[in-house]
C-alpha cells in the first residue's frame, strides 16, 4: 500500500525519469512528501527510499542535512524571522523576540493549536526589505512587528491561501513537457563523441 | 557624480510589473540571442564569450571562457546552473530568477549550445519559491515556444533543462556540494584536486557548473558581440555587475552598474543609488562581496568596484553584495552573528571548521554580553589562524573547501580594526551599544 497517494506517486515517477540517476530525486520527492503530510514522515521516506534505490537510512541520513526537510511535525506555517546580518542591522532579532511573545513559543518550536512553527532563518536572500520574514518560504515582506501581527491574525483565519499554501506545497507549478532523460541513450552519445574525439 | 550611460545587461526588464511573462520577454527581444547563437558555431560563441571576458558572478570571479574551454575538448556531459544564493547579504539571483526567469533560460541554452551538452540542471536554492515556479514556468514556456527540447528553433540542437529545488543548506553554493546534493547526497564538498568539477563533476562525468548572473549575460554578449561587452568596464572586470547593497543605506537594493566606474562611495551615496546612510553618521565598516570576504572602512569608500582593485585592497568583491554598517554598529555583535552563521552551516566535514567556528562563535557571544576575558582576543585569533594559517588574503587553507578559511574574516577584521571596542565590552561587562 503506498503511503503517497496516487498523483503524487506519478508525479514522483515522472520526477525520478527525468534524471540520468534515479537517487538525483531524492531532494524533489522529499518536497512531494512533505506536501502531502506537511512534514517527511517515516513511511513517506521509506517509499522514497525504494522508488529512488537506497536505504530508508539513507533518505533520512540525507534529509536531515537540510534545514527545508523537517523529519517531525511543523505547523501549517512556517514563518521565518532572518537575523543574519543585514536583517540584524535592521533589527531582526528584535522582530524574532515580537514574534516569539506574540506566537508564545520560542524559535524552533510550534504552537500548541499546530498552526505556527517560527524558526530563527539565515539569509533567505531578499536583505533590501530586511528584517526579511518567509511563510511556507513565501516572502511576505512584513517588517514591523505590527504587520507581521496582522498577516499572523490572517492566516490563523485561513486568509491569503493563494498566495502562501499550507507547508510544504513549495513548487505548484508542473513540468508540462520536455525531454526525459534516457540513459543509453546519453551513454550511445557519449561514447560517439569520446570516439570522435579520439579520432 | 553620474551614472555611466551603460546598458542595463540583465535588468532591462527588470522594471516592468510582468516582467516575468514570456509576452513581456517576447516583446523585448527575448531569444534574440539565442537565435542569432545558433547561427553561429559552438567555438564560435565561446569565442565570444572568451572576447567578453566574462568573470563568473557566482563569488570566486573565474573567467567563465577559460571554465569552457577547460572542457571544450572533453566530452562535456552536463551544464549546472548555480542558483544556490546563500552568501548572507547577497540577493541578486533572487531578482533574476523571479524577474528574468525567461533570459535565465535563453542564457542557459546558449551556453549549453556553445558547450554541446544536451542535458541542464538549474539548482535553485529551496526557499525561492517563487521563483522556482516562475523558473518553471519559463522552462514550459520555452518549450512551447520551440526554444528549448528536440530541434531547437529548427537548429538541429537539442536540450533538456531540469529546474531542481535544493532543501536548505549554504554549503550547496560550493560547486561540488552541489553536485553532492543534485545527486540526492548530503551536500558534502568533495576532496580537491580537480579543484573544477570539469573533469569529474556530475556523476563523476565532465560537468561546467556556471552561477545565474553569469548566464544570463549571455543572450546580450551574443547579440551584441563579446567586443561591446568587453568595452564596458575596465581591465579584466567587463561589463556590468549586479550590486546588492544592504545594511545601513536609504535605498538598500540591486543595482546593475558598470564595472569599475564607480566607487563605492557612489555606490553607498549617490542619490540616485544608495541614496547615503539614514542615521547621518558615517561608515564603520564595509563588507564589500558578502561575508566572507574581509571588511573595508571609510579610507576605502574612494575604491572603484571591480574585482582586481577590490582584490588590491585585501578584500574581494565575491558575490557583489555591500553591506554597510554605519558608527551606531556594534563589531563585536556583527562579527558574532557572521560566526554564528558560519558556525550553524559547516557541513561538518573538517575539524578547524566544524570545532573552530563553534568555540568562535561561544567566545564572541561571551565577549558581545559582557562576560568575556582580555585574553580572548588573542585566543579568537589562534583559533582563526588554525582554519586558515597566517591570518592572509587570500587564505590559506586547512578544509576541503573555502567555507572554512571565510571564518576568520570578520573576526580578524573587526579585532584588528576596533579592539578598544571589544576591550570596553569587557571593562564594562556589557555590551556598550546595548
Amino acid at each position: 500500500m503506498s503511503h503517497l497517494t496516487p498523483e503524487r506517486r506519478q508525479r514522483c515517477e515522472r520526477l525520478i525519469a527525468l534524471y540520468p540517476q534515479k537517487r538525483s530525486a531524492l531532494i524533489p520527492l522529499c518536497h512531494i512528501a512533505q506536501e502531502q503530510d506537511g512534514y517527511l514522515s517515516e513511511p513517506a521516506m521509506i517509499e522514497i527510499a525504494a522508488m529512488v534505490g537506497v536505504t530508508p537510512a539513507e533518505v533520512q541520513g540525507t534529509a536531515t542535512f537540510y534545514d527545508m526537510l523537517h523529519t517531525e511535525p511543523v505547523g501549517t506555517y512556517v514563518v521565518g524571522v532572518c537575523t543574519n546580518i543585514a536583517c540584524l542591522l535592521a533589527g531582526g532579532d528584535d522582530l524574532l523576540a515580537h514574534a516569539e511573545s506574540s506566537l508564545g513559543v520560542r524559535a524552533g518550536g510550534t504552537t500548541d493549536d499546530g498552526v505556527f512553527t517560527l524558526e530563527e532563518t539565515e539569509c533567505l536572500a531578499d536583505c533590501d526589505v530586511a528584517p526579511c520574514v518567509q511563510v511556507n518560504h513565501r516572502y511576505v515582506r512584513t517588517t514591523t512587528p505590527d504587520a507581521l501581527d496582522g498577516l499572523l491574525a490572517e492566516l490563523r483565519e485561513g486568509g491569503r491561501a493563494d498566495e502562501i499554501p499550507t507547508h510544504g506545497n513549495l513548487i505548484r507549478v508542473q513540468r508540462t513537457t520536455g525531454l526525459v532523460a534516457d540513459p543509453e541513450a546519453i551513454a550511445a552519445e557519449r561514447a560517439a563523441k569520446r570516439e570522435e574525439a579520439g579520432a | 557624480m553620474s551614472l555611466t550611460d551603460a546598458p542595463r545587461i540583465v535588468t532591462a526588464r527588470a522594471g516592468f510589473d510582468d516582467s516575468h511573462s514570456i509576452d513581456r520577454f517576447l516583446a523585448t527581444g527575448g531569444f534574440d540571442g539565442l537565435r542569432k547563437a545558433l547561427t553561429l558555431s559552438p567555438t564560435q560563441v565561446c569565442e565570444q564569450v572568451d572576447t567578453a571576458s566574462l568573470l563568473g558572478r557566482g563569488g570566486a570571479g573565474f573567467p567563465a571562457g577559460r571554465k569552457w574551454s577547460m572542457l571544450r575538448k572533453a566530452d562535456v556531459s552536463y551544464l549546472v546552473i548555480n542558483g544556490d544564493e546563500s552568501e548572507p547579504a547577497t540577493f541578486k539571483d533572487h531578482l533574476l530568477v523571479e524577474k528574468e526567469p525567461h533570459q535565465l533560460i535563453e542564457g542557459v541554452v546558449i551556453a549549453a549550445y556553445a558547450l554541446q551538452v544536451s542535458q541542464a540542471f538549474i539548482f535553485l536554492r529551496g526557499e525561492f519559491a517563487l521563483g522556482l515556479e516562475r523558473v518553471q514556468t519559463a522552462v514550459n514556456d520555452a518549450y512551447a515556444a520551440g526554444a528549448l527540447g528536440q530541434n531547437i528553433f529548427g537548429s538541429g540542437f537539442s536540450l533538456d533543462i531540469v529546474v531542481h529545488p535544493g532543501a536548505g543548506a549554504y554549503i550547496c553554493g560550493e560547486e561540488t556540494s552541489l553536485l553532492e546534493s543534485l545527486e540526492g547526497k548530503r551536500g558534502f564538498p568533495r576532496i580537491k584536486p580537480p579543484f573544477f568539477p570539469a573533469a569529474i563533476g556530475l556523476y563523476g562525468e565532465p560537468t561546467v557548473v556556471n552561477n545565474v548572473e553569469t548566464v544570463s549575460n549571455l543572450p546580450w554578449i551574443v547579440l551584441n558581440g563579446g567586443e561591446a561587452f568587453a568595452a564596458l568596464g575596465e581591465g579584466r572586470s567587463t561589463g556590468t555587475r549586479l550590486f546588492a547593497l544592504s545594511g545601513h543605506v536609504r535605498n538598500p537594493a540591486v543595482y546593475e552598474l558598470e564595472m569599475v566606474k564607480h566607487t563605492f562611495r557612489d555606490l553607498i551615496f549617490a542619490p540616485t543609488l544608495g541614496g547615503g546612510i539614514p542615521s547621518g553618521t558615517g561608515v564603520k565598516a564595509i563588507i564589500p562581496g558578502g561575508v566572507s570576504a574581509p571588511w573595508f572602512y571609510e579610507e576605502h569608500l574612494d575604491l572603484p568596484l571591480g574585482q582586481d582593485e577590490v582584490a588590491e585592497a585585501g578584500s574581494m568583491l565575491g558575490s557583489g553584495s555591500i553591506v554597510v554598517m554605519d558608527e551606531t554598529t556594534c563589531m563585536v555583535k556583527a562579527a558574532w552573528r557572521i560566526t554564528r552563521f558560519f558556525s550553524r552551516e559547516s557541513c561538518g566535514q573538517c575539524t578547524p571548521c566544524r570545532e573552530g567556528s563553534g568555540w568562535l562563535e561561544r567566545i564572541l557571544f561571551r565577549l558581545e554580553n559582557g562576560q568575556g576575558r582580555r585574553e580572548d582576543l588573542d585566543l579568537l585569533l589562534d583559533l582563526c589562524d588554525n582554519i586558515a594559517p597566517g591570518l592572509t588574503w587570500p587564505p590559506q587553507q586547512t578544509t576541503i573547501c573555502v567555507l572554512g578559511p571565510s571564518i576568520p574574516s570578520s573576526i580578524h577584521s573587526s579585532i584588528s580594526r576596533f579592539r578598544d571596542e571589544f576591550l570596553a565590552h569587557i571593562t564594562q561587562g556589557r555590551c556598550p551599544h546595548a
